[in-house]
């Protein structure tokens, strides 16, 4: 038997209309200890209003040797960014 | 003050008052203890969080303790400038840790009787009595649901766990009768309907415990046996050593503030 708990990718969102974000991460036995744990470490100030917790081992990640040939291509197609429109502030977040 | 705190002896209010507060304090205190030699991260960081909880409590209960009582003592007064034989606080919560399992049994045993409690003075005549349980219970209710969860999962976990939690819960018990046993202060608050009635806290108390432990596959235990004392000051030799530790900074430099 493992004697180390599973490690967990956190996510909580700070507030309603905006996405959760990855905060960190934490070990615990299972799924519900892994949210209580959640809240102790990272929402004790007031940080969120919904956490979601996954198992770190069901996350696939791009692999750091393949970055060129992923994300260059993007970088001289400009038309791609919205970056030429003036935002209004009644916007607010985007 | 409203007429119920009229009703009864300001002593007695003040009293039940600092009963209260010197739980939370001290159990509080005992729990910060752990700060930083809890066995994982985790752990360590959600046992800190509820000593801060109770010792926010105090705060509440103490400072209210020090109005009612009107000799202008605050809670910073009644926490550090009082002797150990002062204390109102229940022997529970002086007892030293000992290990996790034990700590946990520990504050799975207050919690359900911290939780009853409060649920019940959510009624109480006296409007700033409501407010703080109002307050403490939103956090209590997560103590609550934490160290049962752990209870049960160690209790009905590996042979060894499930043997330190039993040993745990029979050493433990004892000192859970002093909790819901009513003296003459908590019958005098009660009847001012300042406090519930103590015997009522008890059987809610002993129905979520018998719950939790079923489900955690351990055995109750069948003495009755209470120790009894702390509510009346009478201590185990354990809240010298708090007090000692606690105190000492307003002992040796009186008045000193950040």
């Amino acid at each position: 038997m493992k004697k180390e708990w599973p490690l967990w990718e956190v996510f909580i969102r700070g507030q309603h209309g905006l996405n959760h974000r990855h905060v960190g991460s934490l070990h615990a036995p299972d799924a519900e200890m892994a949210i209580k744990n959640a809240r102790d470490v990272y929402t004790r100030r007031n940080e969120g209003v919904s956490i979601w917790v996954v198992e770190s081992k069901h996350i696939t990640a791009s692999s750091p040797s393949e970055r060129g040939p992923l994300f260059e291509p993007s970088n001289d197609k400009v038309y791609r960014h919205p970056t030429f429109f003036d935002i209004p502030d009644e916007v607010g977040h985007m | 003050m409203e007429a119920a705190a009229d009703q009864v002896d300001r002593t007695a209010y003040a009293t039940w008052l600092m009963r209260m507060g010197d739980n939370t304090l001290i159990l509080g205190h005992r729990l910060s203890e752990w700060c930083g030699h809890s066995p994982v991260l985790e752990e360590d960081i959600a046992m800190a969080n509820t000593a801060l909880d109770l010792i926010g409590q105090t705060q509440l209960w103490l400072g209210l303790a020090g109005e009612v009582e009107g000799a202008g003592r605050t809670a910073d007064n009644l926490a550090y400038l009082r002797d150990a034989s002062k204390f109102r606080n229940v022997l529970m919560v002086e007892r030293p840790n000992g290990d996790f399992g034990q700590t946990l049994m520990r504050q799975f045993l207050f919690d359900a009787w911290h939780h009853a409690m409060l649920t019940e003075l959510l009624t109480s005549t006296e409007e700033r009595v409501r407010e703080i349980a109002a307050k403490a219970l939103k956090e209590v209710s997560y103590h609550l649901e934490r160290s049962a969860d752990l209870v049960i999962r160690l209790g009905d976990g590996s042979e060894e766990s499930h043997a330190r939690m039993q040993a745990a819960l029979d050493d433990q018990w004892a000192y859970t009768g002093e909790l819901s046993t009513p003296d003459e202060i908590d019958t005098a608050t009660a009847a001012a309907g300042i406090a519930p009635d103590l015997a009522k806290v008890g059987t809610v108390w002993r129905q979520t415990v018998e719950e939790v432990l079923r489900a955690a596959t351990l055995s109750v235990p069948d003495s009755t046996f209470a120790h009894q004392g702390g509510k009346s000051g009478r201590h185990t030799e354990h809240l010298g050593y708090i007090l000692a530790d606690m105190q000492f900074l307003q002992r040796a430099y009186p008045g000193a503030v950040w």
